[in-house]
């Protein structure tokens, strides 16, 4: 009996013993009585009490099976003759594990064929004991219930409690995700600063990650400053996209709330949130295959000879028009709540359009401008795929814009997608990186909220 | 006076037609986009094949006819060396520049033709067979000089068609950019998004009922409204060291496969669930949830009976709109491990696998040109789902939204 029957007829008792609970309860109700809940809340009752007990028991019963076959596999005969050397004897007995469970056909090591009859034997044995408890405790349990079917029973309020139950528990998955956000990046970027100390990480301006493998290697010395790394994810995310981003976003933003007629608004509208729904690794390819040669030869034109075919322009150019539907449509919503009598009193007093947006409007909509603004910043510098296959991996602090420069983002996914163990400086860097990049978006959404709650007018 | 109004007349028109223009190089941008990437991948659906003639009795190949119309069959083929007979009988036809004209796609074309027509050993047939990348690329467009010049060649002769590349739909991951195809990555995708769909819908609404119905209002609250705002706004890479941390290395669970990208995109996915439920359900009117209390309903039926029922447009709109976000992220399952090169489809969630767009990313980087048309093509057809996606849930918006 494996895990997969056991729990396929737990459910079955469970639903059965929810069907006889909710007869019995219509069958009271048939008799002449005034039942308190209805009986699909007594069928519930039954069938929660069926099931909740067994799950729990076959979800604690798991690794403690695990536990009883291994201690049954080292005690049988063959086990004996296992080389006492840690490695591997964990080795022998994994193969033998996962040739038993039929994951695998054959093993490396001669011995673990030995070990694979033992392994189903006891597997079987707990599996079944496991099993029968697990199913005996669903009868059990839905036996318990079904004799408080009555007439006066409050099942209502139980099974509400239950669900009650589930909602609390729901959320907290929600809040613990911050949480182990928060500690899994906290516990990693830890270990790292136990190895390169924070004031050369934050304050360093070399960035070569590399871990000597052997005490003597020559190029060995890991510099891990990570200043050019933020300045790149400044330089492309916040400068170069911003200055795309901001113009074109807020007059498009302008013109669609002020001056486009409705029909067009209706489609036009739609079209730029496709710009936002299109997928980064699709911006990616296209930063990389069209826009990055044609921003080379456009600087080897105009005479910078050192452009390089993975700039920062190139990738800043398309993390701006990617961001261009973020910064429209929360300008679209602020411009859009300034209250009618603004604008038509600005009018009235014989301003031009153009005169009542720039001096009335824009002002009582800036703080959700501005909002949206550093909302967009936030999304452009925790961007990943665009500069990835955009811009380079090199680690430069220039200003110039056709030359090639790495970001935060960039490099995480350089650190961890190599072959490296997982302890050395090189992989837990990228941990440490990450929590700097969250701490950054954090405080960057922090203040957009903050500076639209404060600063937002209220109106009427 | 008269020229001050003039001055700002045309102040006015030059404001106007700024934001006229803003808005054109918007569009203009994103037709480049999709014109760009519809441009270079629509040859990835088309494949170039070339004629050829094999003398099956009089050709190196040892394959018993009777052994192909048994279960075995597929292993038979597997073992004979389909790659030289088609080589030999190329350079034979078409001069020793041939040798190397039909690639991996081409052998398992003869592959499935002989499993289909075991006759074909008896005797001398004449066969479309796709040919290999770097003819593919010369014949489309330009190439390895002596490619272009050996296609050329052949299709004087007549012996060159385009044809639709059935194989990109159906088969996986491979070396030669000829023989690609997305099936692979888009079963990944489709388990990656069922996990993820699974795990997050239930908890996202479960969550955001509790926090917007049940929930006491105290700093508490406040604070846990913050964070998971703050968690929609999280880049997505982040979520992937998450996983790494957790599933990967604290849970041992398997590396690259579905159960773990599914994970890894839900805690990504659900805060938007979240936020867009409490929005659903906030527009519910207190109207319905009272008149609910006076015919006697409990608290619990009120919320399960009339206020879900009712936000729940709004709450699937949101859903898709995050489903499609999910659908799209390459970052979060780069970190899980996803950068392997898998050549098979998955079986089930705990198998490694690819999802499409992390398919995309690795083509990307191969530097065959024959992979250029093939990764566009492989962009198309995930813009496609997009727009469906995306599509469904304004469709849904549109049709089941009331407004109080």
């Amino acid at each position: 009996m494996t895990h997969m029957i056991a729990l396929v007829a737990v459910l079955g008792i469970s639903a059965v013993a929810g069907w006889f609970g909710r007869s019995r309860a219509t069958g009271l109700r048939g008799a002449g009585g005034r039942l308190h809940s209805l009986p699909n809340y007594h069928g519930f009752h039954v069938a929660i009490w069926a099931v909740v007990p067994a799950l729990i028991f076959l979800a604690a019963w798991t690794p403690f099976q695990s536990q009883m076959v291994q201690r049954a596999v080292l005690a049988s005969p063959e086990a004996q003759s296992l080389p006492a050397f840690e490695m591997q004897r964990e080795s022998i007995l994994s193969e033998a594990k996962e040739i038993a469970a039929g994951e695998r056909d054959a093993g490396f090591n001669p011995e673990s064929e030995g070990l694979v009859p033992r392994f189903r034997e006891a597997g079987g044995r707990y599996a079944t004991i496991g099993g029968a408890l697990a199913i005996f405790l669903a009868i059990a349990g839905a036996a318990l219930a079904f004799r408080r079917v009555k007439i006066d029973f409050r099942a209502r309020t139980k099974v509400e409690r239950w669900v009650m139950g589930l909602l609390i528990g729901a959320s907290l998955i929600a809040i613990l995700t911050t949480l182990g956000i928060v500690l899994s990046l906290l516990f990693e970027s830890l270990r790292f600063f136990n190895l390169v100390s924070p004031t050369e990480f934050l304050f360093g301006t070399q960035w070569s990650p590399q871990t000597a493998l052997r005490a003597d290697q020559a190029g060995s010395s890991g510099a891990f400053g990570s200043v050019p790394l933020f300045w790149g994810t400044a330089f492309i995310g916040a400068i170069i996209a911003m200055i795309v981003a901001i113009p074109l976003g807020l007059m498009s933003a302008i013109f669609l709330t002020q001056y486009a007629p409705a029909k067009v608004r209706a489609w036009m509208k739609p079209l730029l949130e496709i710009l936002a729904g299109v997928p980064t690794v699709v911006y990616g390819y296209f930063a990389a295959l069209t826009v990055a040669p044609a921003v080379r030869d456009f600087g080897i034109a105009i005479g910078i000879t050192s452009a390089s075919s993975e700039s920062a322009l190139a990738a800043g150019l398309v993390m701006g028009i990617m961001i261009i539907p973020f910064v429209s449509s929360m300008a679209d919503d602020s411009i859009a709540a300034v209250p009618q009598a603004m604008r038509d009193g600005s009018l009235a007093l014989g301003a031009t359009k153009s005169e009542t947006i720039r001096k009335v409007l824009l002002p009582a909509a800036l703080p959700g401008v501005v909002g949206g603004v550093l909302l967009a910043v936030s999304r452009a510098i925790g961007e990943t795929m665009i500069v990835v296959m955009a811009a380079g991996l090199a680690a430069n602090l220039t200003a110039n814009p056709f030359a090639s420069v790495t970001t935060v983002t960039a490099q995480i996914v350089q650190l961890l997608t190599g072959d490296q163990e997982f302890d050395s400086a090189k992989t837990l860097a990228a941990f440490a990186l990450g929590l700097l990049l969250f701490i950054i978006t954090l405080i960057l959404n922090l203040i957009a909220l903050t500076v639209v709650r404060r600063y937002r007018e209220a109106y009427e | 006076m008269e020229a001050r109004v003039r001055h700002r007349n045309a102040s006015e028109k030059r404001f106007r037609a700024a934001g006229f223009f803003a808005v054109s190089l918007s569009a203009l941008f994103l037709a480049l986009l999709l014109a760009n990437m519809a441009w270079k991948g629509l040859g990835g659906f088309t494949r170039t094949e070339a004629e050829l003639t094999i003398n099956f009795p009089k050709s190196d190949l040892l394959i018993d006819p009777a052994a192909l119309h048994g279960g075995q069959a597929q292993e038979v083929i597997g073992s004979a060396d389909l790659d030289g007979a088609v080589s030999q009988a190329a350079a034979a036809q078409y001069g020793p520049d041939a040798a190397e004209l039909f690639g991996a796609a081409g052998s398992r074309a003869l592959g499935r033709a002989l499993i289909k027509d075991p006759t074909l050993l008896q005797r001398s047939a004449t066969l479309w067979l796709p040919v290999g990348s770097k003819a593919d690329v010369a014949y489309k467009s330009e190439g390895d000089p002596r490619y272009d010049h050996l296609m050329a060649k052949i299709d004087a002769q007549d012996k060159v068609r385009l044809r639709f590349n059935s194989d990109f739909l159906t088969a996986s991951d491979a070396t030669d950019p000829s023989a690609v195809g997305i099936w692979g990555a888009l079963k990944g995708t489709f388990l990656t998004i069922m996990v993820t769909m699974l795990l997050a819908f239930p908890i996202g609404v479960l969550s955001a009922l509790y926090l917007e119905e049940f929930a006491p209002r105290n700093r508490w609250t406040d604070l846990i409204e913050v964070s998971i705002n703050n968690l929609a706004a999280v880049p997505s890479i982040i979520f992937g060291l998450l996983g790494l941390a957790v599933f990967l290395n604290f849970m041992h669970l398997p590396r690259s496969a579905p159960l773990v990208g599914g994970l890894t995109l839900a805690l990504m996915t659900m805060p938007v669930i979240v936020i867009a439920g409490r929005n659903a359900i906030t527009s519910v009117p207190p109207s319905i949830r009272d008149a609910a209390l006076g015919v006697g309903a409990s608290k619990m039926q009120v919320v399960f009976h009339h206020v879900l029922p009712l936000a729940l447009p709004g709450i699937l709109t949101g859903t898709i709109i995050g489903m499609a976000r999910a659908l799209g992220e390459t970052a979060p399952l780069l970190m899980i491990g996803m950068r392997a090169f898998i050549a098979a489809p998955p079986s089930g969630i705990t198998d490694p696998s690819s999802v499409l767009p992390v398919q995309i990313f690795l083509w990307s980087d191969e530097v065959d040109r024959g992979f250029v048309e093939k990764t566009s093509a492989a962009i198309i057809v995930l813009l496609i789902f997009m727009l469906l996606m995306n599509g469904l849930a304004i469709y849904l918006r549109n049709r089941f939204e009331q407004r109080w």
